[in-house]
């Protein structure tokens, strides 16, 4: 039979729809033990030293290995490090690698490899995000900034297994630091074979419980169980795949539809009708992240004026605003550092513990102390980056203020490159939104922050005595007289009210019931190779 | 011709170059650097990345960098994929684009062709007033507020097709997002094709057919099709631009790895190279379709050559 044109025409559409719908039953999630993870934005790299996210920490956590590492309940524990000693001084780490610890070329994991790592990534070429990371470290700083060679850095290969690392200063949480995946180690050979582009599926060589399969920017990051890594039987994924997912919604979606294991977050909007609906399968734990609104303390108003700052910060209700305005599980702030730092408990606001009635006529005195009043009000601008969540609790502050102090606060939300810069003039602002993210299990992460020379330091804080403080528990060995020392920085400067601290922020996943192993803790790391799925879909 | 054809050439050069110089400066202009977060860098650390990107250089020597990697095909490494480059990014990205665009106008035109001429036969009846009905929906409901119904009815509750671009390798991954886009051109093209098959069903040759014996179908098939099909053609342009500018939304919410997508997080994300490298690919794009339109009309048209 000779086909007509009408037939042809017939034909393709038939192709057509085929290819349309056909294939149906591919969905992936059901194929073998392959975690589905969401995430919501790709990593900038695989590349340690050009990686910056959390996003990427991530997966290089999963691909990669360090000395140390965290266990999925947040404590640290042995990882390509077998043990290490301290020395009395605190001053030198010597480390012990695992004899059995191997690439995934099967190659062995050298002291030698740590040492190039951590070279590269203070080395000024590189330009590295985290080069600041072991600014405890002999020589860092100056390696850094270009007056010292590379190999001045004191890190040290004292044979294949042996590692020391020699610091400026005791560091009670290097440890922690070295969890972290910017001082993992580099394979010398492979980064001198493909240079710039050494961190593509197909040439990246690494160290941990999974191995870089594919990476398609903008869609997928696919890991495959690494058979050389030294602790592989206890691993038992056959891989993983962290679908990238930019809206949060979409991404609940494609967890009611099967296809994600685990989320990267919950959409903020009807958290309470989310919570009833999932029960146990919504996990939100405490996380080591601070919302707080800065005062330029370089300019009037707030210029020398604590009572000032003092009577604004106590007018907000924080609870009103974390149980009302948000209803998202965050957790109101009255200290800088979070609860659930690792040694050490934060100061919390004096007036913390006043019903709000107590703390408002307080807060109305010192406002009236300040020298101002109903017939003299404040006036005073808030900045913040654009934001549906920044709106909202700007707004509810301006009320606040209003109503319990009769201040005038005129909003101003700004992209968010434009307030940062306006931040960093300090000539404009008066009161500004901002927050900001531990980024290793201590106090000293949030209170380096207001330190003097602290380029992160946006209200300009500056106190001679808490920079002194600082300062001892920087060189203080015996951890209990450094902490004394943290939690007395914490307790003057807050007494000072360079800033208002408004909530902690909380870390909410979806874990599917079948997902095992799954632990909450405040870093919000959730290594792959702790996780197991039930055969069983 | 061949003088003609080169001069044509010659001459989109300055377009380009012209295009590229605003493209750079604009993007350069916005507040902000791809590097700037609220977890400020001590100076050293931020200088030897400004370093290593070479944006510590003055603007006139960027774009002369720029231009020079330019010339020799390279759009120069993106700031936000490090490990990629932006040829490789757009080399992947776009033929998904245009596969995604292509289907998309392709079930339009059936869909909304054959719906429409349906309408026409049936007028006036309840048929007729169904197909208008959906197709006013399609059209009013727009691209953001349909993927998410479709994605809840298909994916989450019959669990037919996946949600996700990611979650499959099969063509079953194309269905939604493939719908969603050509659901409000199916609508338009519908409406457009009732309205001109009805006037063309009322023309002489159309009664002629007709009184010669020939059914319903041969006629629409032989006689009216074609002639009722001038709109339909005419509306293609404006379709194209619909199609392209919804797909950045449908990109975005199925995460399929295509070009709207990624031109959006590198505007956001003050990714310059990348966003140069798109402007440049869709700017060059544009330049040589009408080159090849004007060369065409050069060659049908001799007038146009010497004029």
């Amino acid at each position: 039979m000779i086909l007509s044109r009408g037939h042809f025409t017939q034909a393709l559409l038939v192709a057509l729809l085929l290819a349309l719908f056909g294939g149906c039953s591919d969905r992936s999630v059901d194929a073998g033990l392959v975690l589905q993870r969401g995430t919501n934005s790709d990593p900038e790299s695989l590349d340690q030293h050009k990686a910056r996210s959390v996003q990427a920490a991530d997966v290089l956590r999963d691909i990669g290995e360090g000395l140390v590492a965290y266990s999925p309940t947040g404590e640290l524990v042995p990882a390509a490090a077998e043990r290490w000693e301290v020395s009395a001084d605190g001053l030198t780490y010597t480390f012990h690698l695992r004899e059995q610890a191997r690439w995934s070329n099967g190659d062995k994991v050298k002291a030698g490899h740590f040492v190039f790592g951590l070279r590269r990534l203070v080395a000024p070429a590189t330009g590295a995000f985290y080069a600041n990371m072991l600014a405890a470290v002999a020589n860092a700083p100056e390696v850094v900034s270009g007056d010292l060679p590379v190999d001045a850095l004191g890190v040290e290969a004292l044979d294949e297994l042996t590692l020391v690392i020699k610091l400026a200063r005791p560091t009670p949480y290097l440890l922690s630091l070295l969890a972290h995946p910017s001082t993992f180690p580099l394979h010398p050979a492979s980064v001198a074979e493909f240079g710039d582009h050494f961190a593509r599926p197909g040439k990246l060589l690494s160290n941990g419980a999974f191995v870089l399969d594919a990476w398609v920017p903008g869609s997928l990051i696919a890991l495959r169980r690494n058979e050389n890594y030294w602790n592989n039987a206890a691993t038992t994924l056959d891989g993983v795949n962290y679908h990238v997912v930019v809206q949060d919604a979409a991404e609940l979606n494609r967890y009611r539809a099967g296809e994600l294991h685990i989320t990267s977050t919950v959409p903020p909007d009807n958290f309470a009708s989310l919570r009833a609906q999932y029960g146990s399968e919504l996990h939100v734990a405490p996380y080591l992240g601070l919302y707080y609104y800065g005062f330029n303390l370089l300019k009037p108003p707030f210029k020398n004026n604590i009572e000032l700052r003092k009577a604004l910060s106590m007018a907000i209700d924080r609870e009103q605003l974390t149980d009302k305005i948000l209803a998202r599980g965050e957790m109101p702030a009255f200290s800088w550092v979070p609860p659930g730092v690792d040694s050490y408990e934060p100061t919390v606001f004096s007036f913390a513990s006043l019903t709000k009635h107590e703390r408002e006529t307080l807060a109305r005195r010192l406002y009236k102390e300040a020298g101002y009043s109903e017939a003299r009000p404040l006036k005073i601008q808030l900045r913040y980056n654009t934001s549906d969540t920044n709106r909202k609790i700007a707004l509810s502050i301006q009320s606040m203020w209003r109503d319990v102090l009769g201040v005038e606060t005129t909003l101003i939300n700004e992209e968010f490159q434009v307030l940062l810069a306006n931040v960093r003039d300090a000539e404009v602002t008066q009161v500004f939104r901002s927050s900001w993210m531990g980024d290793y299990n201590d106090a000293q992460t949030f209170l380096s922050v207001l330190e003097a020379g602290s380029a992160a330091n946006m209200p300009r804080y500056a106190n001679d005595e808490y920079e002194s403080l600082m300062k001892r528990a920087a060189t203080q060995v015996d951890p209990d007289r450094r902490r004394l020392y943290l939690e007395e920085a914490e307790r003057v400067m807050l007494a000072d009210h360079p800033v208002i601290p408004l909530y902690f922020y909380v870390s909410k996943h979806l874990v599917r019931p079948e997902v095992s192993g799954w632990g909450d803790n405040v870093l919000d790391y959730h290594y792959s190779q702790h996780l197991s799925l039930s055969a069983t879909n | 011709m061949l003088r003609y054809t080169l001069l044509r050439v010659l001459g989109a050069i300055p377009t380009l170059l012209l295009v590229i110089v605003l493209a750079f400066l604009m993007v350069h202009a916005a507040p902000g650097g791809p590097f700037d977060d609220e977890r400020v860098l001590p100076a050293d650390v931020e200088a030897n990345i400004a370093r290593a990107y070479h944006l510590d250089e003055s603007l006139p020597k960027q774009l002369l960098r720029y231009l020079g990697g330019l010339v020799q095909g390279d759009l120069g490494p993106s700031y936000r994929y490090r490990d990629y480059t932006v040829s490789e990014l757009i080399g992947a990205a776009f033929p998904l684009s245009l596969k995604l665009g292509a289907m998309a106008m392709a079930l339009a035109i059936v869909v909304g062709v054959s719906a429409g001429t349906v309408a026409a036969l049936q007028q006036g009846t309840y048929l007729d007033r169904t197909v208008m009905a959906f197709s006013m929906t399609g059209i009013s409901i727009p691209v953001f507020v349909v993927a998410p119904v479709l994605v809840l009815f298909f994916a989450v509750k019959l669990q037919w097709l996946p949600a996700g671009w990611s979650s499959s390798t099969g063509a079953s991954r194309m269905v939604l997002p493939v719908i969603t886009l050509a659901l409000p051109q199916i609508a338009y093209i519908a409406r457009l094709t009732r309205a001109s098959m009805i006037d063309v069903l009322g023309r002489d040759f159309v009664r002629t057919a007709r009184a010669q014996g020939l059914g319903t179908l041969t006629v629409v098939r032989l006689h009216a099709l074609k002639p009722a099909m001038l709109p339909v053609l005419s509306y293609m342009g404006p379709a194209i631009a619909a199609i392209l500018t919804g797909s950045v939304v449908v990109e975005e919410i199925f995460g399929i790895p295509g070009l709207g997508q990624f031109f959006i997080r590198a505007a956001l994300n003050r990714d310059y190279t990348l966003v140069l490298g798109i402007v440049v690919f869709y700017a060059a794009l544009i330049v040589l379709l009408n080159l090849i339109v004007d060369v065409l009309y050069g060659a049908i048209d001799p007038r146009v050559r010497y004029r």
